[in-house]
């Protein structure tokens, strides 16, 4: 699914990536933890195409494709997704529009006819409701006025809606109280299938324990220091990062 | 130098003067003197003046623009501007070339004692209300084309709406200019009575020639009335607009105003509002300038009473080198105590040759007062592209969509559906729509 070798990247000409390496296979729950300031944004944005970066050396594979060459949009299109760390709000443009507009993009780029209307209000009703939204929030401006729940909540919704490959979730439990993540939490599961991964940074073993991880990794200064199973981030919780980020000077 | 300018045209008003309504009216003919005389001796406002150092109306002056006179022409129906300008769930009252023209106007049903009707019929029927009213809600101070527009009005409208009425629908006063080098210059009164409540549109359209449009509005707000004052200006892109609204409140009355301003190669628009006890204004902007428009809106809100609320929004966006002006004045008297009010002037410039002039101005002399604003010049927001970028969205219609956003928060204040679907038209045909569906919106 994806396959990222020894990737660096900067920043203004500061490195902040450097070097890293992972190995994504459909169907994978990856966590990805660390500090603050450790590169976990930074790698997130770069997966889906955010300018004002510099990819300076290393290569992102995507469903064997360079992922690195694509447009934003071609990504998205191509079934990556990124639900962000500070969703944006988009005034005067309806919630609804953006995920109708985003739905058939994705329908067009497969050589799809647009989504039946009708077909369309069905599915994202199904998905608000699942998500344990008002409905009213369609009909809202993206993001706008939203609490910072409602934002990662929204987030969710449209990820539910757009059935993505590959999901990365930055930060998506920090800021929601524990029955919010719970629905966020739900949503998320109900989506695991086969042929589609997640990419969760977190900095909290709690999301971690209504969405169980295949692999644990931590991210410190730009590089990925360890790697394990979902136990890791239990230890991490225990010990703090500096055990590993020492462990890391010590090997 | 400027009087020069102006006796080209004081000189031709001699044998413009008969044909002018009210012409028995010994007041009106007094009060027209008294304009021209002002007029001929200011002259058309300069860039020296503060009010208007960043509307250059020179290129006005080097035209000689004529009053149309009543019967001439007007053979020609601008059937087309009808169709697409005449809202069909308002009454309407057209001028064409700045005369009533009764065939193309809707007044049927309208409630017995509610009047509807043009000012020079107004002038004829029922002057004594007329001159009531006429020239009290405008200042004789104002700039020169206040007094050139008194000078010279040919027609107009003329609303009264009897205390405790609220009007069904609302009423449109639709100016349409037909002929090259014309002066269509008009005044309209409308007064709402206390506890009145209505809603009048005023739209400016014309053929694609150069024309001038100089119009004035008094509107009188009773009170606890609410009176809702629509501006679609959709004029010729070779056309000169000047507008002046003026608007007295009284005790607990409510004014909105929505304003876009759309068309016009020169467009001026002054909107001045005085607040009595506890009332409130709402006043909206819209300015779209493409190509090398030029388009000033000086509003001026005047806190005279305690207690009173202000909300003023007005949006830009310029493509192009175009040019936008915003100057917006609050003044809180000394009397004005626990006056809340907000003023925001945002302006998006889509082209780095395209301008923003803006120019808030706050004079407080209360000191118990809630007064904030706030203004921004700016581009589109890249955070937001590459959000909806992130959602599948081309870059193109993301530029797209986020423009029509902006503008479109405006056009989603317009309570009126015929109207709010002009609007929307107005946005759409003006930027590039490329990506955007209309069928979602
Ligand atoms: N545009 C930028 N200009 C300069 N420095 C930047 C920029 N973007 C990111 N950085 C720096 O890169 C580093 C990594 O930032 P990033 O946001 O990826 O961290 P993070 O691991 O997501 O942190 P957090 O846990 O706080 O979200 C930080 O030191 C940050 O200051
Ligand atoms: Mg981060």
């Amino acid at each position: 699914m994806l396959s990222i070798k020894n990737l660096t990247v900067n920043v203004n000409d500061k490195q902040i990536l450097k070097g890293i390496n992972l190995e994504i296979k459909p169907g994978e729950i990856h966590a990805i933890m660390g500090p603050n300031g450790s590169g976990k944004s930074t790698l997130s944005h770069i997966l889906s195409g955010k300018a004002g970066y510099t990819v300076t050396g290393g290569s992102v594979s995507y469903q064997g494709k360079d992922l690195l060459e694509m447009a934003p949009e071609i990504r998205a299109r191509e079934g990556v997704f990124l639900a962000f760390q500070y969703p944006v709000e988009i005034p005067g443009v309806s919630n609804i529009y953006l995920l109708k507009a985003a739905l058939n993009s994705i329908r067009k780029h497969h050589g799809q006819s647009e989504v039946d209307a009708m077909d369309f209000l069905t599915l994202v009703k199904d998905k608000v409701r699942l998500l344990e939204m008002d409905e009213k929030f369609l009909y809202r401006a993206v993001n706008e006025g939203f609490s910072g729940g409602e934002k990662k909540r929204n987030e969710i919704l449209q990820m539910a809606i757009l059935e993505p490959k590959l999901c990365i979730l930055d930060e998506t439990d920090s800021g929601l109280d524990i029955d919010a993540l719970k629905v966020v939490a739900e949503g998320v599961n109900s989506l695991r299938a086969a042929d589609r991964s997640f990419v969760m940074v977190t900095h909290y073993q709690r999301l971690l324990d209504y969405i169980k991880p295949d692999f644990v990794h931590v991210l410190a200064h730009g590089q990925i220091v360890k790697s394990g199973g979902a136990e890791l981030a239990l230890e991490l919780e225990e010990k703090g990062y500096s055990w590993v980020e020492d462990s890391k000077a010590a090997v | 130098m400027t009087t020069a300018i102006a006796s080209r045209y004081t000189a031709e008003y001699s044998t413009i003067a008969p044909t002018l309504p009210g012409q028995n009216l010994a007041w009106l003919t007094a009060l027209r003197q008294q304009a021209l005389t002002k007029f001929s001796a200011q002259g058309f406002p300069s860039l020296r003046e503060e009010e208007w150092r960043y509307t250059n109306v020179s290129a006005i002056e080097k035209k000689l623009f004529s009053p149309s006179l009543i019967g001439q022409a007007q053979d020609i129906v601008p059937t087309d501007l009808l169709a697409s300008y005449q809202l069909p769930d308002a009454w309407s009252v057209v001028l064409i070339d700045g005369h009533y023209c009764a065939e193309l106007s809707v007044l049927e049903g309208l409630p017995a004692t509610v009047t509807v009707m043009s000012i020079a019929d107004a002038l004829a029927q029922q002057p004594e209300i007329v001159e009531r009213y006429i020239n009290q809600a405008v200042n004789n101070d104002e700039h020169s084309l206040v007094a050139f527009n008194t000078a010279w009005f040919t027609d107009g409208l003329f609303v009264h709406v009897p205390a405790k009425v609220i009007l069904e629908k609302p009423v449109q006063v639709l100016h349409v200019s037909t002929q090259g080098d014309l002066l269509a210059s008009t005044r309209t009164v409308i007064v709402a009575e206390d506890m009145a409540d209505i809603k009048v549109i005023e739209t400016f359209v014309g053929l694609d020639i150069a024309y001038l449009s100089a119009a004035v509005t008094e509107v009188f707000v009773g009170l606890n009335a609410d009176v809702t004052l629509y501006k679609m200006q959709c004029e010729s892109d070779k056309a000169y607009h000047f507008c002046g609204i003026y608007v007295k409140q009284a005790k607990d009355a409510r004014f909105t105003h929505h304003n876009f301003a759309f068309g016009a190669l020169l467009a001026r628009c002054d909107i001045h509002t005085d607040l009595d006890l506890a009332s409130e204004c709402e006043l909206n902007g819209l300015y779209l300038g493409v190509n090398r428009q030029h388009i000033d809106n000086h509003t001026r809100i005047n806190h005279l009473k305690p207690h009173g609320i202000s909300r003023e929004l007005y949006k830009g966006v310029l493509d192009d080198r175009a040019r936008g002006v915003f100057q917006g004045r609050v003044i809180v008297a000394e009397d004005a105590q626990k006056t809340d009010s907000q003023m925001n002037n945002r302006n998006l410039l889509l082209s780095n040759d395209a301008e923003a002039d803006t120019k808030p101005q706050l004079e407080i002399y209360a000191d118990d007062v809630k007064c904030a604003h706030g203004v921004t010049v700016g581009q589109l927001d890249e955070k937001s592209i590459f959000y909806l970028q992130s959602r599948c969205v081309d870059e193109e219609t993301a530029r797209n969509m986020l423009t029509f956003a902006f503008a479109n928060e405006m056009v989603d204040k317009i309570k009126i559906k015929s109207l709010h679907d002009q609007a929307l038209e107005q946005v759409l045909i003006r930027f590039p729509q490329a990506g955007i569906n209309k069928e979602w919106l």
